[in-house]
Parts: C-alpha cells; sequence; structure tokens
C-alpha cells in the first residue's frame, strides 16, 4: 500500500483525469456487453417460444 | 469414436451449446478473481513510476487490451477460414461471436492509449503505424459485423465476413511489429521495467495477471454471444426448442 489516504488514491498523483477515465470507460463498457448479452439471450429465447 | 470423430462432434451446436454454457460460466468466474486480483496489485500494490507517476497504471488495462485486440482477430480469423474450409456452421458462429469483444478491446486500447498519451506525450493522437494500425483493426471488425448484418441469407453472410476477416488479417502483424518499432521510438516515455527490480516484478505481476483476466473475459463473453447465435440461427430446431422451455 502506498497511497496513506483515499484522497491521494483518487487524485492519482495529479493523473485522476488520465488513470480514472480510461478505468472507468473500460468498466462502463464491459458491465454493457454483458447487459446486452443477457439482453439477446432472452430476447433469443421468448422468439423460440 | 476417434479423436476426429470427436472433434466434429462437438462441432455441432446442439452439442456444443451446453458446454458453451459450462465454460463461459468457469470461465467468467476465473476472470473476476484475476481481475480483482490485478486490480488489486496494479493500483495498491505497484509503486509509483519514476519516470510517469501515476499515469501509467493505465497499462493494466491497456496492454491486456490491446494484446486482446490481436488475439480475438486472430481466433476470429482462424475459425472463418475453418468455416471457410470444412462449411461447419459452428465455425462460422465462432467468428461471428468474436466480432464485437474484439471490437470492444480494441476501442478500449485506443481510448486508454489516448488517455496515456496525453499525459506522457502530450498529444491525445498521432497518427504514427502503430494507432492507425489499431485503428483500421478496429473498422475491420466493424466492417465485418456490418457486412454480415447487411446480407440476409446467413450462409452467404458467413462466407462473405469470413474473407474479409481473412484479407484483414495482414494488418495484424503489421499491429504487432509497429509496437516494437513503437517502444523503440519511444524509449524514454515507456515504462522501464529494469529501474528497479522489485518494481519491475510487481508491475509486470500485475500486468500479466489483468492479462489472463481479460482473456477469461473474453473467452466467456464470445462463449455467451455464441450460445446467443446458436439459439438465434436454430430456433426451430428441435434442442433450442427443448432448451427454451426448460428455463421456463
Amino acid at each position: 500500500m502506498n497511497w496513506g489516504s483515499w484522497q491521494n488514491f483518487l487524485a492519482m498523483g495529479g493523473y485522476a483525469v488520465y488513470v480514472w477515465g480510461s478505468y472507468v470507460v473500460t468498466f462502463v463498457l464491459i458491465v454493457a456487453e454483458l447487459l446486452v448479452l443477457a439482453r439477446r439471450k432472452r430476447n433469443a429465447v421468448e422468439l423460440i417460444r | 469414436m476417434t479423436a476426429q470423430m470427436k472433434w466434429f462432434w462437438y462441432a455441432s451446436p446442439q452439442t456444443f451449446f451446453p458446454l458453451a454454457g459450462v465454460l463461459a460460466r468457469w470461465c467468467g468466474a476465473a476472470a473476476a478473481v484475476l481481475c480483482a486480483v490485478g486490480l488489486y496489485i496494479g493500483l495498491f500494490v505497484a509503486p509509483t513510476d519514476a519516470q510517469q507517476g501515476d499515469a501509467y497504471r493505465i497499462i493494466f488495462i491497456h496492454v491486456p487490451a490491446a494484446w486482446m485486440s490481436m488475439f480475438l482477430y486472430v481466433l476470429m480469423a482462424f475459425w472463418a477460414a475453418a468455416g471457410l474450409a470444412f462449411n461447419t456452421r459452428l465455425s462460422h458462429m465462432m467468428a461471428s461471436a468474436l466480432a464485437p469483444t474484439g471490437a470492444l478491446f480494441t476501442f478500449i486500447a485506443l481510448w486508454t492509449g489516448s488517455f496515456w498519451g496525453k499525459p506522457t506525450w502530450g498529444t491525445w493522437w498521432v497518427w504514427d503505424a502503430r494507432l492507425t494500425s489499431e485503428l483500421i483493426l478496429l473498422f475491420l471488425y466493424f466492417g465485418f459485423m456490418a457486412l454480415q448484418a447487411a446480407i440476409d441469407d446467413p450462409r452467404r453472410a458467413d462466407k462473405a465476413g469470413a474473407l474479409l476477416a481473412l484479407v484483414g488479417v495482414v494488418n495484424v502483424p503489421i499491429i504487432y511489429f509497429s509496437v516494437v518499432w513503437g517502444y523503440t521510438m519511444n524509449k524514454g516515455a515507456s515504462v522501464s521495467l529494469t529501474k528497479a527490480p522489485s518494481m519491475a516484478a510487481t508491475m509486470l505481476a500485475g500486468m500479466l495477471i489483468m492479462t489472463f483476466g481479460f482473456w477469461f473475459y473474453g473467452i466467456a463473453a464470445v462463449l455467451l454471444r455464441a450460445r446467443c447465435i446458436m439459439l438465434e440461427r436454430e430456433h426451430a430446431s428441435d434442442w433450442a426448442g427443448r432448451y427454451a422451455k426448460g428455463i421456463a
């Protein structure tokens, strides 16, 4: 552990915009893909029924 | 049953469908564990880089995503070639299932690369060989998906997509080798893995664990999509009907 406080962690040594801009977008896209897949599966099963 | 027959046994959607479901579950669980460990190492254990400060922490998603973007394209081209050679339905379904996840990782690689380039090189984008060929990779994925979506007959859509995937595979070595040239051009800005041994070890460990996490995520997402495609294309078959009723 090398941050000391949560404020320091979130600040990312002044690079917060770049680091969190990368991590948050990646996370949102992966969650979105999983939601799209779940919906596609539901629709496919509906279609068959 | 000979080995060859067994191979073709799993090449039928009916037999592959339940196997893909089990594999997707295990790969998804492995991805969650690996990414949790990788992020912990990358964000909490790995020290601040001497040259780049904390901006370098983008590496833990950027490099795994960039590797995945190329790896998934090669896999897609492999299944496309297998589909053309053996005319197996499942091969084309796998190629179709790979494209959106490949495009996703390509976009993540470009996005995070841009967010890393700005603080380290001072620019969001340059038209160098590496960035341009990675952008072309994104357009190849989009082109594959658009082409398949534009053709109504699934068999013709499969063949047209497979040809595009195969032609586009020449782009992958261009990206790969431009990365090698890119790192020699931008030596000052790249992460120094030789600076301090303990530092290099945690950075490398975090990056490799995230890479395995992204691998397992990619496999899980592709298998889940392959299951959707199998259900959609074989919606009139007995096995799909039994499955749809079974989960009611």
